[in-house]
């Protein structure tokens, strides 16, 4: 893997230019541009209905886009399956969908990928290699499972994050979109996940980090895209926004101000 | 040897597993002690012809078992991978008569007609595949629809050919000789033992082979797991199920082959109310109806339990309607059995 450089020059890895999609007549996305480049990792932040699922659904092969384009190393792409996005590197680890709770640790992290050995009618699933692979990279992430052989289901939210996202980077991932791995995390869980996103970078990875808590984000952030209603309503730099800044346009700036001010009639004419 | 003066640095998590524990968490623990559990109940209540020990008995049951087992196998790994075919018994039935069209009214050679037997069998598989994952319509529906179009067609063109309800006299084909030898032979002449059993191993070696061993064992798990992660991974969930579908028909025709080579003809009902005896093999030996978790030896466990209470029954001499109430009990028990070992496997920290 090569690591490019942090410079502001360097073509993204991932770009994303005036994304618009549409279900039937309901509008999900409009003219949505985004992008990461080696290293760096872009939070797109946005509430419930912002329209981030269908945003990631688009970047790894899920959906294909109505209007705008997607570019990956500068050139244009289109992906027809997620089987085409993991081929162009770009890994997504889903929410509560990474992984099948009944399928053990190593099954499920080579599971649509999986290491073969044998030719011809005799290939077959090199089990030994997987189990071994999977000891290692999960080590090598800070991660140590008791048996490989366990099932998904018997581990922690954190561990279950954190092993998607070393099964990501171990395929090679040269981005990794992230969906809201925190969100259904405790505040030491989320910290460790955050720890690996951090880990990811440092190797020269993109992260798409989605999330609808700014206070996940902004420590982890270089840049910052705020989505609601299907667009974008705010774009920014690392250092050009503070916490509280992004705290307040997330909740829609001038409606929180508002739903403020009725909290506390409410509450001072109790 | 726990140090308890100081505090220990152990992972606390790390609870010690005994062999006995991990022999029971496996899917086809179940199975084989409820198949251990039944041959033991039948050496006592069926002394008097020795159970256990006549070779006659062992073959009867056997012979019964791969009745069964054979096509459990596929509806095993379709059950895992999440879909229902119950178009796997009238299968047999339309297999075996369109072999006895072919060789009786059209005068073909045996083993043209099994290939082209076999070929419809896929196609039928394909079909049920195809719709179950076009239209995302319950499989149960899908196949319940294909198996009345089946049965249907099976009895009416049937009488329409014939003017009976079977086809007879299948043998009067050239190479029969041949194929009763490959699908029907008796291997052991002194106590009965046919070669179906044979048959029957084979699949089931290949079958555990392929869902153990290979990437399409995997994805077979992955799809009916969770076929949404699945699919977002990279597994080919449609193509896997639709494959799945077409194993099974396809072994359930071969089933119907090998029945009208052995029968040397078929009748119009045949296979009708196998399907059910298929899904019990496959649950009692540890498959989730739900998907995603199962075993193939266990089906072939869940198969002999079938196989030695159908035979044990009457060698009990007890009434022979009684083997219904016997596997409906032992089907019950086995799905409490699986769901108390899936919530242990999926229960979250």
């Amino acid at each position: 893997m090569t690591t490019q450089g942090n410079g502001a020059a360097t073509t993204p890895l991932l770009e994303l230019q005036g994304i618009s999609k549409y279900f039937g007549n309901v509008v999900a996305l409009t003219d949505v541009s985004a992008f990461v480049r080696a290293g760096e990792v872009t939070c797109i932040l946005g509430d419930n209905g912002a329209g981030k699922s269908t945003l990631i659904k688009i970047l790894s092969g899920v959906y294909q886009q109505d209007e705008g384009r997607v570019l990956v190393d500068g050139e244009e792409v289109r992906f027809d399956s997620p089987r085409d996005a993991r081929a162009k590197g770009i890994a997504t680890v889903y929410q509560d969908l990474a992984m099948v709770p009944l399928m053990s640790i190593w099954r499920n992290f080579f599971l649509g990928a999986e290491p073969t050995k044998g030719v011809g009618p005799l290939k077959r699933f090199h089990r030994e290699l997987a189990k071994r692979t999977v000891r290692q990279e999960l080590l090598e992430m800070g991660i140590d499972i008791r048996n490989p052989d366990q099932p998904v289901g018997t581990l922690s939210g954190g561990e279950r994050q954190s092993t998607a996202i070393a099964r990501a980077i171990h395929f090679g991932a040269r981005v990794l979109i992230l969906d809201e791995p925190t969100s259904a995390l405790g505040v030491k869980q989320a910290g460790i996940v955050l720890k690996y996103i951090l880990q990811a970078r440092d190797r020269g990875v993109g992260v798409i980090f989605i999330t609808h808590n700014p206070h996940h984000a902004f420590p982890v952030g270089d840049h910052f895209i705020l989505l609601n209603r299907g667009r974008v309503i705010g774009d920014y730099a690392k250092g050009t926004a503070t916490r509280e800044e992004l705290v307040r346009q997330m909740a829609g700036g001038a409606e929180l101000d508002q739903l403020t001010h009725e909290l506390e009639g409410l509450s001072a004419g109790e | 040897m726990a140090q308890t003066a100081t505090p220990t640095v152990q992972d606390e998590r790390v609870v010690r597993v005994s062999v006995l524990t991990r022999i029971l968490q496996r899917p086809d623990a179940g199975a084989l002690l409820g198949a251990v559990a039944v041959f033991v109940l039948f050496s006592i209540t069926a002394g008097e012809v020795n159970w256990a020990t006549d070779g006659a008995i062992w073959s009867s049951w056997l012979n019964t078992a791969a009745y069964v087992g054979i096509v459990a196998v596929p509806v095993a790994l379709l059950m895992i991978g999440g879909e229902f075919d119950l178009s796997a018994g009238v299968m047999i039935g339309s297999s075996g008569l369109f072999l006895g069209i072919l060789t009786t009214r059209l005068d073909w050679n045996i083993w043209p007609a099994i290939a082209v037997v076999l070929l419809f069998g896929l196609a039928v598989g394909f079909l049920n595949g195809y719709t179950v994952v076009r239209t995302g319509l319950p499989s149960f529906i899908v196949t319940l629809g294909t198996f009345f179009v089946l049965r249907g067609l099976n009895a009416g063109l049937t009488i329409k050919l014939t003017g009976g309800v079977s086809i007879a006299n299948i043998d009067v084909a050239s190479g029969f000789e041949s194929a009763h030898k490959a699908f029907a032979s008796i291997i052991w002449p002194e106590y009965g033992l046919s070669v179906s059993v044979l048959w029957w191993f084979g699949v089931t070696a290949v079958g555990a082979w392929l869902l153990a061993r290979t990437r399409f064992g995997n994805w077979i798990f992955g799809s009916g797991g969770d076929q949404v992660a699945a699919r977002n991974v990279g597994v080919p969930v449609a193509r896997t199920k639709i494959a799945l579908f077409m194993m099974t028909s396809l072994v359930a025709s071969l089933w119907g082959v090998m029945t009208a080579v052995s029968l040397r003809g078929m009748q119009a009902n045949e296979g009708v109310g196998r399907e059910f005896e298929f899904i019990i093999a496959a649950v009692v030996g540890g498959c989730l109806l739900t998907g995603g978790y199962g075993s193939v030896i266990g089906t072939a466990f869940g198969a002999a339990i079938i196989g030695m209470a159908q035979i044990g029954i009457i060698s009990s001499n007890w009434d022979s309607n009684y083997v219904y109430l016997f596997l409906g009990v032992i089907l019950v028990l086995a799905v409490m059995l699986n769901t108390a070992i899936r919530a242990r496997a999926a229960r979250a920290r």
